[in-house]
């Protein structure tokens, strides 16, 4: 199994996924004559778009959360 | 229609109490902006503080948010800069983070709002006081032997055809059982964990293309904790990976509150 890790992001890119889990889908929303409410864009499509895109890989069916072999 | 030249937008990282003692830190804010304090409600009541920076409309602005946030050097760049301002402003006392890209068009609607919902504000940091976010994610855990196993010799070219499809099988099979038994540990994993905090809440699964991992993760939850029992849960988070072979835990944080700053939280 050495191979595992070989093509693994850099470890600032692992915290920036951590981070924004965080920052995207926490913290505090307030509505009211704000310019662009996140909470209502897609996030997931966002940031795995833009992870995606900046790692080269192919876009492709990225599923979220259940089962990955199901 | 407000000019964008005359009237700069307000980006808002946190709130906190000003019944903290406000000096803030020597911190930049997004696109190296000055950060500053904002006191919320009237000056007599020593009500909360929102910590703003001025923020151009023409980067800031909803257009430009929507593309800005496709583009992950500028989305790294500026969740970096929120957060470095919501850390140094913890360092004070209990902090209120504000979701990324919270922009007012003006100083005077973000009053408005933040004024407007001081009491929520009040009960979401009366929650967080004493209390810090951890993370805890959990992965399948590579087996020792690699998944298949060992498989019987066919020398003939139709039998190594067939052995090469039983193995493929075996090792999606293999594959599955792991899926499946880290699943049911993380689940055990997190109702014992959720026993030591004030809080807890589960994000989705980080896709092993978003975060670089083969291994598929099977638990992204977040835990509040009263400060005086992080060791504890640090510890117990290293005995649930102790204990179960099928699962491997890692420990995050500590988090500025992120995850908890919802009523329902």
């Amino acid at each position: 199994m050495a191979s595992v890790s070989t093509d693994r992001l850099p470890a600032q890119r692992l915290a920036l996924v951590d981070l924004l889990d965080r920052v995207l889908a926490g913290g505090v929303v307030i509505t009211g004559e704000i310019t662009l409410s996140v909470a209502d864009v897609d996030l997931v499509t966002i940031s795995l778009r833009a992870l995606l895109a900046s790692s080269g890989a192919l876009a492709g069916d990225a599923g979220r959360a259940g089962d990955p072999y199901g | 229609m407000m000019t964008v030249t005359d009237s700069p937008g307000i980006w808002v990282y946190a709130i906190v109490d000003a019944g903290d003692g406000l000096t803030l830190p020597k911190v930049a804010g997004v696109a190296g902006a000055e950060v500053r304090t904002a006191p919320l409600g009237s000056v007599t009541s020593a009500g909360l503080t929102a910590v703003v920076s001025d923020a151009d409309l023409a980067e800031f602005g909803e257009d430009a948010l929507r593309a800005h946030l496709e583009d992950l050097d500028w989305l790294a760049a500026v969740a970096q800069e929120h957060h470095g301002v919501i850390e140094a402003v913890a360092q004070l006392g209990t902090v209120l983070p504000m979701r990324l890209a919270t922009v007012y068009a003006s100083e005077a609607s973000m009053r408005a709002a933040l004024t407007g919902s001081e009491p929520g504000l009040r009960a979401a940091m009366g929650r967080l006081r004493s209390r810090t976010e951890w993370g805890v994610k959990g992965y399948v855990a590579q087996p020792k032997d690699p998944a298949g196993g060992t498989v019987p010799e066919d020398s003939a070219d139709a039998g190594a055809g067939m052995a090469y499809l039983r193995r493929r099988r075996d090792a999606l099979s293999a594959q599955r059982e792991s899926w499946r038994g880290a699943s049911d540990g993380a689940q055990a994993a997190h109702a014992e964990l959720a026993r030591h905090c004030a809080a807890s809440r589960l994000h989705p699964p980080q896709s092993p293309q978003l975060s670089g991992r083969k291994e598929a993760m099977v638990l992204n939850g977040a835990y509040l904790l009263d400060n005086d029992r992080a060791a504890e849960f640090s510890a117990a988070v290293a005995a649930l990976n102790d204990s179960d072979p099928r699962l491997r835990l890692e420990l995050t944080g500590p988090w500025p509150p992120y995850s908890f700053t919802a009523a329902d939280a």
